[in-house]
């Protein structure tokens, strides 16, 4: 009984219940839960779990989809959809001091810009990032447009990064009101619909490298280049957002290379 | 129809099944499957010939997360489930499935019902939610002990909060 070949984890018991078990350990499990009463047991109540489940849910795959599901019909009207992409109402946006809940992460060191730049730019990344049809004012499409646009209300130049090769596409744009003024945001799509914005405003901070700040959910990169403080702001997976934040940040760094003195 | 699209509509049922089960709504469920069909539909150009059915799965599952993020940003506190006496009588059918799923969190619950519902691998699982496999079978472990527990009786864990 001591045997350690024999011992059971409870990663292969999950194994056994999900039909992911080798055929040659699942006798060694049957001979493992007949002789221990609580293992069966568990087994036994997760099996049921799994049976409420799809008692409850299976008959949803039965059902006649609604309209509005049919592939014909999203189809048709994908053109309406794109042409329909202006502005939205931001009135929401800025009332409400809803930078609170980010102040609690941003660690501060001094009164800058940082504080101010991650809340208000996270703020917008879940304001924005959950829209399915209006989620920029201006198409990633019509990219130099947008960029000449922005870069002048912001009284800036400013660049949408290229980020393809790390198979991000751009969504588009809009101008948003921020801590300094009129700031740019731009926003990123990988090929499963998740997320990126990289947020543009003018700053007095000097110049800074990327600064990672968490919240629960979501994560930014901070960093001022030329009186310009970026934002890229995304969900909450340090290393791929650090990978697309070093991206952007090499792209803008180099759009005005040193000047030699 | 082109057969990308004939695979998107194919999926359409088992999509709803699922968002129905992630969300419990099923105004909210068919709205994530809108949403979920419409980015298919629209990216179209960028699959190549791989599994559609498991790339529909990732989709609709980072909507929900993405949906879940915005609404966190409401409330500080989740309110606590049992705090409700008319649902902790001893017997009550209230301690149901539905209720147990919606105490779990949501990288849980999406990995529980990818397996038990949608009959995915742990494999497919891993890729959908992009985590390792040994992620998905701890998710797994501890939704179904935190069901377990539920439906025992057990009062809920304090939830987290958000």
């Amino acid at each position: 009984m001591t045997d350690r070949d024999q011992t059971i984890s409870e990663d292969e018991l999950h194994a056994y219940v999900d039909g992911e078990l080798p055929a040659n350990r699942r006798s060694a499990v049957e001979a493992w839960l007949a002789v221990h009463g609580d293992d069966a047991a568990r087994v036994a109540a997760w099996r049921a779990q799994a049976e409420l489940i799809r008692k409850r849910y299976g008959g949803v795959a039965s059902e006649v989809p609604p309209k509005r599901l049919q592939v014909e019909r999203l189809t048709r009207s994908r053109r309406g959809w794109m042409a329909a992409a202006v502005a939205a109402v931001l009135v929401a946006f800025i009332a409400g001091g809803a930078a609170g809940w980010f102040a609690r992460g941003a660690e501060a060191a001094s009164p800058s810009d940082l504080d101010r730049f991650t809340a208000d730019a996270l703020e917008a990344y879940r304001l924005y990032v959950v829209e399915v049809r209006h989620p920029v004012e201006v198409p990633g499409d019509q990219r130099p447009h947008l960029v000449e646009w922005l870069s002048k209300r912001l009284g800036s130049p400013l660049r949408a990064p290229e980020l393809e090769r790390m198979g991000l596409k751009l969504v588009g744009g809009r101008l948003l009101p921020g801590p300094t003024g009129a700031t740019a945001f731009f926003m990123y799509e990988g090929p499963s619909g998740e997320r990126f914005t990289l947020y543009c405003g003018r700053t007095s901070d000097h110049e800074m490298a990327l600064r990672y700040t968490t919240g629960t959910q979501n994560a930014a990169y901070y960093w001022v280049d030329q009186n310009v403080a970026y934002v890229l702001s995304g969900p909450a997976e340090r290393d791929k957002l650090h990978d697309i934040a070093q991206a952007a940040y090499d792209q803008i760094d180099t759009r005005t290379p040193p000047q030699g003195g | 129809m082109s057969e990308f699209r004939q695979r998107v509509e194919a999926a359409i049922p088992a999509l709803r099944r699922y968002a129905r089960a992630l969300t419990r709504d099923s105004e909210t469920a068919d709205d994530i499957v809108q949403d979920t069909l419409v980015r298919a539909l629209r990216s179209e150009h960028l699959f190549h010939d791989g599994d559609v059915r498991a790339w529909l799965y990732t989709i609709l599952t980072n909507l929900n997360r993405n949906r879940l993020r915005s609404l966190s940003r409401r409330p500080t506190l989740t309110p606590i489930k049992d705090s409700d006496a008319a649902m902790t009588g001893p017997d009550t059918g209230s301690r149901d499935i539905a209720r147990a799923l919606d105490d779990l969190a949501e990288d849980q619950r999406a990995a529980l019902l990818l397996v038990v519902l949608e009959g995915l691998t742990y494999r497919e699982v891993a890729e959908v939610q992009g985590v390792p496999i040994g992620t998905v079978m701890s998710r797994l472990a501890r939704a179904r002990m935190q069901i377990k527990a539920y439906l025992d009786g057990e009062r809920p864990a304090l939830r987290r909060v958000k």
